[in-house]
């Protein structure tokens, strides 16, 4: 029999370092789902995604309650949508995300991601018109998440969707003006975007992936957090020791689930995901694992130094830990959703500037920032341009989840709810990038590409 | 259970002040869904009684989560808190 202490280790961190599987989400395919006449394929997209995702939300709360851990999230990824709704006979791909939501509410899932499009070397006129209708589509839906990929270490950055991605996001901002800019929570813009990541707001279903998958995204900040106190003082090595056999504990739980999961639902079990995902809850945090560390404040000189060293140990702790390892995998550091990283803003230890550097070596990059309201929409593509760059050059994901608050100032703060939290408007430089943006074209793809 | 895994071995731990009857009852109970006690590993702390039974329910005369409500009936009667989980999550996280 299992020794009573390791029983009671797992109960505490269930129970008192938020210990919880973050998401199950099912990766459906729509690309059987194209069709000429819009009301067609937004009809088939319905009933494709509550056929496959019917049992999705029940066999998750039954897996919950047999294994005594939470499962937060039960979630949907899809075909980016701009590939189903290039068929269409209609200008606007709004029907999609609306059939896309109605469908999620039926299931009864949190999020459904796949609202997306992959513009990294050019748009065809189906990306096109997903891409303008993100603010609309945003703002009259309630789950529906998306994602655009303008850039890869393969393609080079697309420079007219970065310039175009600025102004979707100051509009959807507009367009969810009276929830503060709600919509641009739920828009993400990649460089090099995974196919099989389970996190929202970024998850879609790649098209090299089955008809249907599951995927597990795992989380335990607190647990890493909670460890890293009883080996206060000692050398930094015995610290990444330290994070390893944690992440190696978390990461069993999120193959267990996943296994589970993938046998009842008669899905294939699709990756689990190693990432260290934070949430607003006291003892949830990323930023308090670095100050753990023996950093003052988040943010402060050798944030960066201790974000690698945690990355780095999650990933060779959790890689042994489940068969299939994709997503994302590393540390996530969104601002709003984490309570030290709030903390760390509001002091104004942590700025752009810094969290600009700490994407360098983390899992993803800036996410859930909110910036001033007037801030240009030629900022904000440049500052999407900078973390493309990052990604590009380091054959990284990248990303930029962005929220130019409508009439908030620095200082200020925006309640997103929920898991989503409560961001600080930070700010940013006044100096323009408008005529670096306003040239357009293509970054060409760099020399690191050519690996043939 | 939907049949779709086979699963056997739960874990039940057991969490209170020490009184006369917490065994008792609980095995009482569990025998009353059939429910078969494979290994009880108990100790008490300052007054604090801790339990840990492994148990069988490929049996069971009910699903899962009815065998949870009927511990919490349990642990609410003698003033302790019990919990099953199945034992596949301790394994996981401690078992290579």
């Amino acid at each position: 029999m299992i020794d009573r202490k390791e029983i009671f280790e797992t109960q505490h961190m269930i129970d008192r370092e938020h210990l919880d599987i973050r998401t199950i989400t099912m990766g459906i395919s729509l690309r059987d789902c194209a069709d000429g006449d819009y009301k067609r394929a937004t009809q088939k997209i319905y009933d494709k995604i509550t056929r496959c995702a019917e049992r999705l939300v029940p066999v998750g709360e039954e897996i919950e309650r047999e294994m005594g851990i939470p499962i937060v999230n039960k979630r949907i990824s899809v075909t980016p949508m701009a590939l189903v709704a290039d068929a269409s006979d209609t200008e606007d791909t709004v029907p999609y995300a609306l059939a896309m939501d109605r469908a999620a509410k039926e299931c009864g899932v949190n999020f459904i991601g796949g609202f997306s499009a992959l513009v990294q070397k050019g748009f065809t006129r189906g990306d096109m018109r997903l891409i303008r209708s993100i603010p609309e589509a945003l703002a009259l839906t309630q789950f529906v998440c998306s994602s655009i990929n303008v850039a890869s270490t393969r393609a080079g950055i697309n420079m007219d969707a970065v310039r175009l991605m600025g102004e979707i996001i100051k509009a959807t901002a507009e367009r969810t003006a009276d929830q503060d800019g709600l919509g641009c929570a739920k828009l993400v813009v990649f460089c090099n975007a995974v196919e099989d990541n389970p996190f929202m707001a970024g998850a879609f279903h790649g098209v090299g992936e089955a008809e249907c998958v599951i995927n597990v995204g795992v989380s335990g900040p607190g647990v890493v957090c909670h460890a890293l106190k009883d080996v206060k003082g000692q050398p930094i090595d015995v610290v990444a020791e330290t994070v390893k056999k944690t992440a190696f504990k978390v990461t069993r739980m999120g193959q267990l689930i996943a296994r589970e999961a993938s046998t009842r639902l008669n899905v294939p079990f699709g990756i689990v995901d190693l990432s260290l995902a934070p949430t607003p809850a006291q003892g949830d945090s990323v930023a308090r694992i670095l100050e753990e560390m023996g950093l003052e404040r988040c943010g402060t000189h050798g944030t960066t130094a201790a974000l690698a060293l945690l990355n780095d140990a999650v990933k060779k702790g959790g890689v042994m830990a489940s068969s299939q390892v994709g997503g994302l995998s590393g540390a996530f550091i969104p601002v709003s959703e984490d309570e030290g990283m709030i903390a760390a803003a509001q002091a104004g230890t942590l700025t752009i500037d810094k969290l600009e550097a700490m994407t360098c070596v983390c899992s993803v990059g800036l996410d859930m920032i909110a910036v001033p309201g007037d801030t240009p929409a030629e900022t904000l593509s440049a500052i999407i341009a900078d973390e493309a760059a990052i990604g590009m050059i380091n054959n990284k994901t990248t990303a930029v989840r962005i929220i130019p608050a409508p009439g908030k100032q620095v200082g200020d703060l925006v309640e997103m709810g929920g898991l989503l939290g409560t961001a600080p408007v930070m700010a940013v430089h006044t100096e323009s990038s408008a005529d670096f943006i306003h040239r357009g074209g293509r970054i060409p793809a760099p020399l690191n590409a050519l690996r043939n | 259970m939907n049949g779709a895994s086979i699963i056997m071995h739960a874990i039940v731990t057991v969490i209170g002040q020490d009184r006369v009857g917490i065994i008792a009852g609980i095995c009482v109970a569990l025998a009353g869904i059939n429910v078969n006690v494979l290994d009880i590993s108990q100790t008490i702390l300052g007054g604090m009684f801790t339990m840990v039974m492994l148990v069988d329910i490929k049996e069971a005369s009910v699903p899962f989560g009815e065998i949870s409500k009927v511990l919490d009936a349990e642990g609410e009667r003698l003033g302790m808190t019990i919990r099953i989980q199945r034992e596949d999550i301790f394994n996981a996280m401690h078992r290579i």
